[in-house]
């Protein structure tokens, strides 16, 4: 019944996934992109990701978390180690289940105690986790310690980062949209009522959390794969923050503006790379100027939804006759 | 037994500095719940401000300190008036990417305006040390430590007794009924502002003078251990804030000491997790019951 009454917006949003693709990949051809250009796409995709998986923890169960680098930074090693090892194709998907695994276990170490912490003490609480994993990356002999590693063999090219978006936005939106979706809406808008309702919060809670983790493991794995080189200092708590800056830019709660935050900030920084030692004040006072003047992010909470356009032409057109 | 005083002395200077710091966290997050990520970097300021007092001006240490704590204050009014009064009633969240704003604009600002190599700060003060019962202790570190119990002294009779005092306290409890008994909230803010950045230019400046080395991006990571420290001690609380500073400062020369340096932050974020689990609101927090 859904199924059949969601298709058309579903066909809706493969057809713009494919032909996103096909944008990317005739640009690409006809020389429009060059390799400068998809360094920026591949990164406003790895950010895309992150940004989501924050959102659906910040905006969307309520938990405001700070430690979403640590785990970017297991998936990346996971695959920096195997793929090195083993360098095939196979190995990068490989190492992305192996990078997900040890990220919901680390998830599960970390938001089981720390959960039950509210606010900004849950957020100081994520982000001493998230610097206990770094520096133990950092004081191991698997992972080449602080000087990191190079010369990681780059299997993730643009598609493969291009298809982890769209199937990380997918799991998430449908997180969302499912049965613990709406319990953690419920949570995150008053914890007690949810109680009151039958909800197990914490259980909600930590699903959420625990699926942000996984996705961030994602983005990290093809970071390490494209970036081909990563190191501790990487994943510390001001990537954390700039993860953070694109999911309140964008609109906390609002997946779409992810997206769009997402993607001005890309092309802002790669615009603004000229500006040399300018380049951060410039963009410190373009996110101060932009909180005061839109406090609510770009998108607020509204997303882009094919059922309500359709919605709106059809009631227009029903106007009308 | 001597090497335990030895790195309680070690830890106690160090915990002093944290602890200035940590009373600014403590102090804004009480009165306006935002975490103030702008303050490691007016630390920065008061760190710059000595350096160039100091080598152009030919300014004394008092004077320095003095003159580094108004400049502060100044910075730190100005910086609440331009980003964070107008996000008063704006979401939480949004003040608080506000000030990361804010403490990036610092950073680089400076990292533009003054190159960001690491400079030797003036020694000032010319180090002298004292063997007392074979623990080995600078006139640094007492000057530091003195000076910062001084301050806190201090911090505590403004918060106390003074009429400004009272309507902070008044605001940090509850903001609506203060202004219905004709508190000027702005001015209260203002002035929170200007006390808690004065503390961390105070701190900016002893730290200077006991590292030797400030550079524009200094007030990054002690900005960060000091919010932990005021997270421990329980934020909002005055006393938890020294306390927090002080217990962070000689965990991490305890640390250091038993030669596990390269753990020495994962110790100090071990320790905030596990206090933060026992006692969710600090040590000094007051548990507020949630009431349906």
């Amino acid at each position: 019944m859904t199924l059949k009454a969601n298709l058309k917006y579903n066909i809706c949003w493969l057809i713009l996934m494919v032909a996103g693709f096909y944008l990317m990949n005739t640009l690409i051809l006809a020389g429009v992109i060059d390799s400068f250009l998809e360094n920026m796409v591949v990164t406003i995709g790895i950010n895309i990701m992150l940004a989501v998986g924050l959102n659906l923890i910040i905006g969307f169960a309520g938990q405001f978390s700070l430690g979403h680098a640590g785990f970017m930074a297991v998936g990346a090693y996971a695959t920096a180690i195997i793929i090195s090892k083993t360098p095939t194709a196979g190995a990068l998907y490989l190492s992305i289940i192996v990078g997900v695994i040890i990220a919901i276990i680390a998830a599960l170490i970390v938001g089981i105690p720390t959960l039950r912490l509210r606010g900004d003490y849950l957020a100081i609480a994520t982000m001493g986790a998230a610097e206990i994993i770094r520096i133990i990356i950092n004081n191991m002999k698997i992972t080449n310690g602080p000087s990191g590693m190079f010369n990681i063999p780059q299997f993730a090219t643009w598609p493969v980062v291009y298809i982890m978006v769209c199937v990380t936005t997918i799991i998430i939106v449908n997180f969302i949209h499912s049965r613990g979706g709406r319990a953690a809406l419920a949570v995150r808008e008053d914890e007690i009522a949810a109680e009151s309702m039958g909800i197990n919060i914490f259980k909600w809670k930590l699903a959420a959390f625990v699926l942000g983790a996984a996705t961030a493991a994602v983005a990290g794995s093809m970071q390490a794969s494209y970036l081909q080189t990563i190191a501790p200092n990487n994943f510390n708590i001001m990537e954390s923050i700039a993860i953070l800056i694109i999911v309140v830019l964008g609109g906390v709660g609002s997946i779409t503006g992810s997206f769009v935050a997402a993607i001005i900030l890309g092309v802002v920084d790669t615009a603004l790379q000229n500006f040399g030692a300018l380049r951060m004040v410039i963009y410190a006072v373009v996110l101060i100027l932009i909180m005061i003047f839109k406090p609510s992010g770009i998108m607020g909470s509204t997303e882009l939804s094919f059922k309500r356009l359709f919605n709106r032409k059809n009631k227009k057109v029903g106007a009308k006759s | 037994m001597t090497t335990l005083f030895q790195q309680l002395i070690n830890g106690l200077s160090l915990g002093s500095i944290y602890a200035l710091l940590a009373l600014g966290y403590t102090m804004v997050y009480g009165i306006i719940k935002l975490i103030n990520f702008a303050h490691g970097d007016i630390y920065m300021l008061g760190a710059f401000w000595g350096y160039y007092t100091i080598n152009f001006w030919h300014f004394n240490f008092i004077f320095a300190l003095l003159s580094a704590m108004v400049v502060c204050a100044a910075a730190g009014v100005i910086i609440e008036y331009f980003a964070y009064r107008p996000l008063r009633h704006a979401p939480r969240i949004t003040a608080l990417i506000t000030a990361i704003g804010v403490s990036y604009f610092l950073e680089n600002g400076m990292s533009y305006l003054y190159g960001a190599d690491t400079r030797n700060f003036p020694q000032v003060i010319k180090q002298v040390n004292y063997n007392l019962w074979g623990v080995r202790v600078s006139n640094i570190q007492i000057l530091i430590l003195g000076t910062a119990c001084l301050l806190m002294i201090l911090l505590q009779l403004i918060i106390k007794k003074t009429k400004m005092g009272r309507a902070m306290r008044a605001v940090s409890v509850d903001p609506d009924a203060a202004e219905l008994v004709g508190i000027n909230i702005n001015r209260t803010i203002s002035f929170t502002f200007a006390l808690g950045s004065s503390m961390a230019g105070a701190a900016g400046v002893l730290i200077g003078l006991y590292y030797n080395s400030i550079d524009p991006l200094m007030g990054m990571t002690p900005g960060i251990k000091a919010f932990v420290a005021a997270v421990v001690g329980g934020i909002g609380s005055i006393p938890g804030a020294s306390l927090g500073g002080f217990l962070i400062g000689i965990l991490e020369t305890a640390v250091q000491s038993v030669g596990l340096s390269a753990y020495k932050d994962a110790a100090v974020y071990l320790v905030l997790i596990i206090i933060l689990l026992v006692l969710p609101a600090g040590i000094f927090g007051k548990n507020v019951k949630e009431k349906v």
